[in-house]
Formats: structure tokens, C-alpha cells, sequence
């Protein structure tokens, strides 16, 4: 019987290999790579499970069928929990391997500037045929020269809160200042209703709300040369003192524990007045009406008002939340990818997927505020044209590697959380700074 | 006679089709001790070795996602050491290890020596002592998380009603209290790590030793401390010797239950490293902060393997 060795194997399986149309064993082990057998070209996106559960569904029986028909490429949609990109996404840069676009939150794009593929081609007709990209989410997907990734929504936090509580206390409209607030909410929290936020750590809501009242009492990261720390300011020391006696007297003290879902769940069920929130509590209120009521046995929804964040001393300040979809550098599909990325963003594309987000996602860009969709629910109104008072973290510089190192820390949210904890305000200060100018240091 | 198959063992030793004769390199028992180690050193070398010796390169790099660092030396370790919340987390790793640890060995030791009696049902209720410890940990972890949530927590509802308490307990907010959460947490899954095996050590022990002894008088504490103890001393420190290198290495109990808050109080290395490596991309100082580990586990290991061989060699 002959010997088979294994040059001889090699070149056998290379041979039939080559017969079946692939490069064979031998160009497989050069190559290095798993052979693809797909007849055309197809994209992968990954992207995290929405927390409006239609979205997603739109997506993969709606759109997703219909820009596979239009673009000649099969799409293939991979959602995951939003904690879980990030490792998703280094573990793919570090092996080049992976999804090809992958979805961004806030500033993550500039932590990968270097291995994502430059979307400016796609991004710049998109801006300037809709009415331009809003200043922060501009800020987080550009890098001063290059679009990093292509911006595809806003997720603003608004207040919802509940209208007959608060008429119960006597405060008819929200309130506009963070003192009116403070007052409004010591009298809830008396009635058992308090406020509820978080200053956990957890990537939505805590630095939602932690960063955008430091900047409506005038507080800032760095000066707006991105390099020096001035967190350590008269405007930041008094907004901890303030946050000290709100936590204590309108807030619930368990929000230190709170994770992203943790407000939606304590107002559904009944637990707190208030909570900075993007418009998934009520969505899901007037989903299931007979599920949440209030204790007059009425739809919980229809209690339920938006408004956005009270005024501090520096004016009123959102920080909304942004996504994106990064075009990773190592993708063999450059073309296919991009060509699908400007199909998401024609109006005729994104609009139904934008209406059935019913708010929850606001459009990147300017024109999305004349949707007749805002029409259909006043509730959903203060959502309309909120993207403009956002800001981007690293104010005032922009929001580079350093303020995503920052953010990713929870240093602005741990100024806070310690101060509520009992460390003193100067000391809490002190310490964010100390933080701060280790990371813009080197 | 060697022929080129079917040789017979007398004649010589087939691999691969070649044959060595007797006294070839094969027959030389270190060579044979060799190759029969080497499936186990190429796993060992791919999966340990390599990753280990890659973290350390990476901790002497600056190396960030998708970007190849260059040498710095020893500047991610100053970094590192000069950061509040990596002191914390170092301390919090100390702690959390030294008193779980502890926990665990006492009450794993005195549920072993309950488990060691006849009773009926003993079968049963050893399968279900096992159960924290099968249980996938991020579910168990999750089920922990709703039974201290701030909001809805149900051990704050049974001490209420209970008349204990009258206003909720903020299990996770407060900074002693989710420390102190994620003890009862790893103590409750690690637990039956130390019931069983201790209790395999347990009936390794004669029962005729213990039948002399309390012939002889001793009573049931000195039949413990003069008997059971010094023969299930080398289990025991075996035992313990995983349970720290497992506990201070701990990741998904804590990033499940309070993602290392409230502010960084119950941060520990690993999730630390998690969150600067994989969460800001700065992959080099996340090496340097899970390198971190090395030294101190490392001298707790070679304390307690040296005390082993110690009490082995009696």
C-alpha cells in the first residue's frame, strides 16, 4: 500500500480544492483565513439590542430585505447587549476580524480612529443634503479632519415624570431651575415619590445626567485647548455642595445602585416621580397599558409628561446620548458597506425605521425635526428639537481618547456619587481633578 | 529482524511507520518521558505560556486597540500605582479575598463534617449543596442582583414585613454594604467548592482512629483538633490554595452585581483591568493592572505549596 505523506496530502486536497473553485488546503493554511464560499458579497452589522424592541424588528423583516434587494449584497444583523460592544469591538480590531460595521455609542469611534475606515464621503453629502449634522454628535464622529463613523441617532434623555404627582404638590408645570426642582422633589419624596437617578456605574444614564448638570452650573472637564484639567472650579464645587442636599432631601438614595434599566422599572412601577430617561418609560407605558396603571387603575401613560432638564446658573444642558456605525478599517467590504451606510440614511429609508422608534431616536440631523411623525403625540414633543442643546463630553475641548478615558472611568459621575456618599465637596473635587490630570497628562 | 512493517515488539517499536529498534531513541526512557509530555507542553505553551508572556510584553508597551505600542519600560506600572482607584481596587482585591477565604473555610469545613454523617437523604441533599457552584455564575449573579436591588429587593420585603426594618436597605448604594454583598455572593457560590472537597478528605479518615480516640475518652472537639484536623490539613491547603487564586482573580460576580460602583468601592483587579483594557482601549495599562496580580499571588502560592510539602513530609 503507497505511503501518503503530507506534501502529498497537501497537494491532493490542493488540487481538488482548486477543482471545486476554492484555493485548496495548501491556499487555505498560507492564507491563513477561512475560505468564503459566498456567491455574492455579504455584510455583517452588528449592532446592540434596542431598547425599543420594534426597531429592531423593522430592521430585520423591513429593511433589511429591502436594501438586500436594492444593494445586491446579503446583510446579516447581529444585536447584543450595549456593554458587550466594547469587547466586541477590540476583540475584532485586535484579530481583524469581525462585523463589518459595528455601532458606536457617544465618542467610542475616537477610541478606534486608527482602525476604522475614513466615512467622510458618506457622511458629508448626508449633512448637507439634510439640513447639517447637530454640533455633538458632529463632535463625536469627527476628528477635526476625517468622519471617524457615520452618525445615526441621538437617544435624548428627557425628564418623564408623573403630572398628578406633581400637581398633588402644587407644581403644575416642571420645574424650570435645579432650586425649583430641588423644592418640587423634597415635597414628592415626602409623599413617598422621590426623584430617581442614577450615579452607578453604568454607561447610559448616570454620565447622562452627572455631566450635563456640571455643565449647567458652568462646570467643565478641560479649557477648550483640550489639555488643561479646570474641573476644579467655584462652579464645580458648588454644584457638588448642591447635589449633596438634593440626593439627600428629593432623591432616592438607592440610585447609587441603579443601572440603565433600573429607573424604567422603579417609575413603571409606581416607585418615583421623576427620572432624566430617553423616551423608552413612556413607549413602553402606552405598549402596555393594562400592565401599567396608576393607582386610580388608569393608564400609567396617559400621567406620564416629558420636559427637559431644569436651567442651573450656566443655562439648560443635555448630554444625549449618541450612536453611530463605525466602518471597520479591516473589512474587505469597503465599498458594499458604505453603499448600505448611505441607503440607511436615504429619507425614505431611515423614516419608517425613525417613526417606529416613535422619539426614542432622534434624527442626526437637522431635518429629522420636521417629521410629521412628532405630530402624532404631544407627549413625545420635547423630544423634537433637543439634539441642539446637547453637548459632547471633554467640554470644552472636544471629545477625544482622553474624555472617552474619562467618561469610561465614570470620573465626573464618582465626583458626584462620592460627594453623596459623605466625602466632603472640596475633597470629591480635589479628587476628580487628580483623576483628570493623570489621564490629560500623558 | 526489523523489517520496514509489521514488525514485532521484540524486534523494535513502530511510529509513524518508521521503526526504531530496541534501544532507539524511544527505548532511552527520557526521550519517551519527553514525547509522552509534549501534547501537554504545546497546550500548556499556547494557552498559559503564550498569553502570560504576551500580557507581560503588553505591559511594557503603550500599546491601545488597533494600535501597536512601542516599549515604554515600566511607565504603565507607574501609571497604575500612582491612580487612586487602582489603590482601591488593590486593597478591595486584599480584602474581599482574605475574608471570603476565611468565610469559606470555616463554614465549608463545618457543613463537610454535617454532610459526613449518615442521614437519610444524605445523596439528595449533597447534590443540592452543590448547586451555587454549578449554576453558571452571571445567572446566579443576576438572581442576586434582584434580591438586593434598591428598589424591589425582596430580603428588603421579608425585613420588613418582618418589622425589622422600616425604611429599605440600600444594599448596593452603600459603599460597606455592596462590599459587603459581594462577600455573601462569593461565599454563597464558593461555598460548596470547600463543603466537598473537604468532605472527600474527610472520608479518606479511618473511622477507626476516631472509634480509639473515643475509647480513650477524647470528646468531640478533641477527636477534631487531635485526629481529623492534622489528616485533612494537606486537603485543606490545597483547597484554599484555588479558592484565592480563583477569588482574586474574580470578574463576573462583581461586574454583574455593581459593575465595581458605587465609586470604585468594589472595584477589584480584575474588573479594573476590564474596564481600562477593554472598555477605554488602553490595552497596555489594563495588562499592566491584571500583571498586578502576579507578585502577591504568587507569594501566597509559593507560601502555602512550601507549608504543603511541609506537613506532606511529616
Amino acid at each position: 500500500m503507497a505511503r501518503t505523506t503530507r506534501r502529498r496530502l497537501l497537494q491532493v486536497s490542493g488540487t481538488g480544492a482548486i477543482a471545486a473553485g476554492t484555493g485548496g488546503l495548501a491556499g487555505i493554511l498560507a492564507s491563513g483565513r477561512a475560505p468564503a464560499f459566498a456567491q455574492g458579497t455579504s455584510l455583517h452589522w452588528l449592532r446592540w439590542n434596542d431598547f425599543v424592541p420594534a426597531g429592531d424588528e423593522h430592521l430585520r423583516k423591513v429593511a433589511l430585505p429591502a436594501a438586500e434587494k436594492a444593494l445586491g449584497i446579503k446583510i446579516t444583523l447581529e444585536s447584543i447587549g450595549g456593554n458587550d460592544l466594547a469587547p466586541r469591538t477590540t476583540a475584532a480590531i485586535q484579530s481583524k476580524a469581525g462585523a463589518d460595521i459595528i455601532m458606536g455609542f457617544n465618542s467610542t469611534c475616537q477610541l478606534y480612529s486608527e482602525s476604522l475606515a475614513d466615512v467622510s464621503d458618506v457622511c458629508e453629502p448626508i449633512g448637507s443634503s439634510q439640513g447639517g449634522f447637530y454640533d455633538a454628535i458632529k463632535a463625536n464622529n469627527f476628528d477635526g479632519t476625517k468622519w471617524l463613523a457615520v452618525p445615526h441617532m441621538f437617544g435624548p434623555g428627557m425628564n418623564v415624570y408623573r403630572k398628578s404627582w406633581f400637581d398633588e404638590v402644587g407644581v403644575t408645570s416642571f420645574p424650570d431651575t435645579w432650586d425649583e426642582y430641588r423644592a418640587a422633589g423634597k415635597k414628592l419624596k415626602a409623599k413617598g415619590h422621590p426623584i430617581g437617578q442614577t450615579l452607578g456605574h453604568t454607561f447610559g444614564d448616570a454620565p447622562g445626567f452627572a455631566y450635563a448638570y456640571m455643565w449647567s452650573w458652568g462646570g467643565k472637564e478641560v479649557e477648550p485647548d483640550g489639555k488643561t484639567v479646570a474641573i476644579n472650579s467655584k462652579e464645580t464645587l458648588e454644584s457638588v455642595k448642591f447635589m449633596t442636599a438634593f440626593w439627600k432631601e428629593a432623591l432616592d438614595e438607592g440610585g447609587l445602585a441603579w443601572d440603565d434599566s433600573s429607573n424604567n422599572r422603579a417609575f413603571l412601577s409606581g416607585t418615583i416621580a421623576s427620572t432624566l430617561n430617553g423616551a423608552s418609560i413612556y413607549i413602553e407605558g402606552r405598549r402596555k397599558p393594562a400592565q401599567y396603571q396608576t393607582e386610580d387603575g388608569k393608564a400609567m401613560a396617559d400621567d406620564m409628561r416629558h420636559a427637559p432638564n431644569p436651567k442651573g446658573p450656566a443655562g439648560r444642558v443635555h448630554f444625549h446620548g449618541t450612536q453611530s456605525n463605525m466602518l471597520m478599517g479591516y473589512s474587505k467590504n469597503q465599498k458594499a458597506a458604505k453603499d448600505f451606510l448611505r441607503w440607511v440614511h436615504t429619507p425614505e429609508n431611515y423614516g419608517p425605521w425613525f417613526r417606529v422608534e416613535k422619539g426614542f431616536a432622534s434624527g442626526p440631523t437637522k431635518s429629522w425635526e420636521n417629521d410629521p411623525m412628532w405630530k402624532d403625540d404631544p407627549v413625545m414633543l420635547p423630544f423634537k428639537d433637543t439634539a441642539a442643546t446637547a453637548r459632547a463630553t471633554g467640554y470644552a475641548g472636544r471629545p477625544t481618547q482622553k474624555a472617552a478615558e474619562v467618561l469610561n472611568k465614570y470620573i465626573v459621575v464618582d465626583m458626584y456619587a462620592k460627594a453623596v456618599q459623605g466625602m466632603p465637596a472640596e475633597d470629591c473635587v480635589k479628587w476628580a481633578e487628580a483623576e483628570l490630570k493623570k489621564v490629560y497628562a500623558v | 529482524m526489523a523489517s520496514a512493517r509489521g514488525t514485532t515488539i521484540q524486534d523494535g517499536v513502530t511510529f509513524f511507520g518508521r521503526v526504531h529498534k530496541k534501544g532507539g531513541i524511544l527505548e532511552d526512557e527520557r526521550w519517551f518521558a519527553a514525547a509522552l509530555l509534549f501534547p501537554t507542553a504545546v497546550l500548556l505553551g499556547l494557552f498559559i505560556a503564550y498569553p502570560f508572556f504576551e500580557g507581560i510584553w503588553l505591559s511594557l508597551t503603550n500599546t491601545r486597540v488597533g494600535v501597536p505600542g512601542e516599549f515604554v519600560g515600566l511607565r504603565n506600572f507607574e501609571k497604575v500605582w500612582n491612580d487612586s482607584i487602582f489603590r482601591e481596587a488593590v486593597w478591595n482585591t486584599c480584602w474581599y479575598t482574605f475574608v471570603t477565604t476565611v468565610i469559606k473555610l470555616i463554614l465549608g469545613l463545618w457543613l463537610a463534617q454535617l454532610l459526613n454523617r449518615n442521614f437519610k437523604g444524605k445523596a439528595l441533599v449533597r447534590a443540592f449543596v452543590l448547586l451555587p457552584f454549578i449554576i453558571p455564575t452571571v445567572l446566579s449573579t443576576f438572581a442576586w442582583k434582584w434580591m438586593f436591588d434598591p428598589t424591589f429587593s425582596v430580603l428588603n420585603w421579608m425585613l420588613f414585613h418582618a418589622g425589622i426594618i422600616t425604611t429599605r436597605i440600600n444594599w448596593l448604594g452603600d459603599p460597606d454594604l455592596a462590599f459587603s454583598a459581594i462577600i455573601v455572593v462569593n461565599v454563597w457560590r464558593g461555598l460548596p467548592f470547600y463543603a466537598i472537597s473537604l468532605l472527600a478528605g474527610l472520608q479518606t479518615i479511618s473511622p477507626e482512629l476516631q472509634e480509639a480516640a473515643a475509647i480513650d475518652g477524647a470528646n468531640g472537639w478533641q477527636r477534631f483538633r487531635h485526629i481529623t484536623w492534622p489528616l485533612l490539613l494537606p486537603v485543606t491547603l490545597v483547597v484554599t490554595l484555588f479558592s484565592v487564586i480563583q477569588t482574586f482573580a474574580d470578574f463576573q460576580l462583581v461586574y454583574v452585581l455593581t459593575g465595581g460602583g458605587p465609586a470604585n468601592a468594589t472595584h477589584l483587579f480584575a474588573t479594573y483591568a476590564y474596564q481600562i483594557g477593554i472598555g477605554t482601549g488602553l490595552l497596555s495599562e489594563g495588562a499592566a493592572i491584571s500583571l498586578a496580580i502576579f507578585p502577591v499571588l504568587m507569594a501566597v502560592v509559593v507560601l502555602q505549596l512550601m507549608y504543603i510539602r511541609r506537613v506532606e513530609t511529616r
